[in-house]
């Protein structure tokens, strides 16, 4: 809710903007991942899944319920380019209730105002690399398992899960870079 | 009531949480057992022109290799045709031949999406029931097998490739004939298969190739690939072999969806069979 009536304009106009930049960041990402990413593997054991970042970018004040529809959605548009429908939506789900108690145990509610975005420009390294590696892994992992859904080769989707969580990071970090000047000066 | 209320809003995230990943998971088992078709066929007008689009500029960078491998086909095929032969006797009789009545018939289809890397692998070409392929047809190349079409449109078809968990076709040694499954190692390596269930009489020797036995969607004699490794894992009283894929997977540009004329023939007859019994 906008706090008083002067602060109305600013706060819708910035409302829209966010709203706009996660839009395109939605089918940037998506674009990139079942256009280009999904090619890319490296001895059949890495394997990026550089999509989330969507849902690592949403602004801290994203209800709930907003967040968890996108997520699903976001699952739901790569697994259909992936022709396995529901399986990249649970492992983003899943990702989605991470991201709520990483968040809730780690910084404080009243900080929102000033820092609307989890990047990397405004959390610092140090918070936004545990942030990514801890989300990724968590993502992954259910993935990965899901996919495979067996017992017997889980040292082998272990190692998988290792491996493309490392990949995934650097690729966000790197994304992470790449977008830190703009961000700070703004 | 209002308690319960206060419960559920103070804890939403866990029950949003539960309803969405219910809903995913019950879309995803769902689709495991029911061979996915509806999700297919809604979603594929839009992918697959998607895909076909993104194809069509990517094919460019690959036209050396495309026309190389046309070529080596046209002269394995120039070779079989009736004028490359020596006719012996001096006069030449036009032979109507009704000996041999044709049982297979190849349909040529560009691959416009194809994946590798994941357990269970798909391929979509850009034929369909428009021209002629159905469902369970089989799908080669020049070098051997591809895979099986398990989903048909209008102008699109999917195909579950060799490199998936659930591939299994009937396959034999060429030179003893035994007789094998043919399936997908679990190492996901898109350049190797497994023959597992051969007899354990039957002494297959590195180098030989694996064939398409005939009791399956493809004509007999299709390679699958090369023995490279006999004592493969969790042989047990039958022998398991390793073998290398004949086709290249990760380059794979035309295929030849295979309409076997004989097919509804054969499974009307085998269906009338089992419920005799």
């Amino acid at each position: 809710m906008p706090p008083n009536k002067r602060d109305w304009r600013p706060y819708k106009t910035k409302m829209s903007r966010t709203i706009l930049i996660n839009v395109l960041r939605f089918l940037a990402l998506v674009f990139m991942q079942v256009f280009l990413l999904k090619n890319i593997t490296f001895y059949n054991l890495a394997t990026p899944y550089f999509y989330i970042l969507f849902i690592l970018l949403l602004p801290f004040e994203v209800p709930n319920i907003l967040l968890f529809t996108l997520s699903f959605v976001l699952g739901l548009t790569v697994d259909v380019f992936y022709y396995t429908p529901g399986l990249h939506a649970a492992a983003c789900v899943v990702l989605a209730l991470v991201r709520i108690l990483f968040i809730s145990i780690t910084v404080q509610k009243d900080g929102f105002d000033n820092e609307p975005e989890p990047t990397l420009s405004i959390m610092g390294f140090r918070w936004f690399f545990t942030y990514a590696v801890v989300l990724t892994l968590v993502h992954h992992f259910f993935l990965l398992n899901l996919e495979v859904f067996s017992f017997s080769e889980i040292q082998y989707t272990l190692s998988r899960v290792a491996l493309s969580s490392l990949f995934t990071v650097f690729l966000i970090l790197i994304s992470g870079l790449l977008f830190y000047r703009r961000k700070e000066r703004k | 009531m209002r308690n319960l209320w206060a419960f559920i809003r103070k804890y939403n995230a866990f029950f949003l949480f539960l309803i969405f990943e219910i809903s995913s998971l019950i879309i995803y088992i769902k689709y495991n057992s029911f061979q996915k078709a509806s999700f297919l066929n809604s979603t594929n007008a839009v992918t697959g022109t998607l895909f076909k689009q993104v194809d069509a500029f990517k094919s460019y960078l690959s036209l050396r290799e495309a026309n190389d491998s046309l070529a080596r086909e046209n002269a394995k095929l120039r070779g079989e045709v009736k004028s490359s032969f020596y006719v012996d006797s001096v006069e030449k009789r036009k032979v109507n031949d009704t000996v041999y009545k044709q049982q297979y018939s190849y349909i040529v289809a560009k691959v416009i999406n194809n994946s590798f890397n994941k357990r269970s692998n798909y391929i979509t070409i850009d034929r369909g029931s428009k021209d002629g392929i159905q469902k369970d047809m089989g799908v080669i190349t020049g070098a051997g097998v591809v895979g099986q079409v398990i989903d048909v449109t209008e102008h699109l078809a999917i195909i579950q490739s060799v490199l998936h968990k659930n591939t299994r076709f009937s396959a034999m040694l060429t030179n003893t004939k035994d007789i094998g499954s043919f399936v997908w190692g679990d190492d996901l390596d898109p350049h190797k298969g497994l023959l597992i269930d051969i007899q354990n009489n039957a002494q297959p020797k590195i180098g030989e190739l694996v064939v398409t036995s005939g009791y399956s969607l493809f004509p007999t004699g299709i390679p699958f690939g090369k023995i490279t490794n006999l004592h493969a894992k969790g042989g047990g009283l039958l022998i398991n072999v390793e073998v290398s894929l004949a086709v290249d997977f990760t380059k794979l540009q035309y295929v030849y969806v295979v309409n076997n004329k004989f097919a509804a023939e054969q499974t009307g007859l085998e269906a009338v069979q089992n419920k005799n019994e």
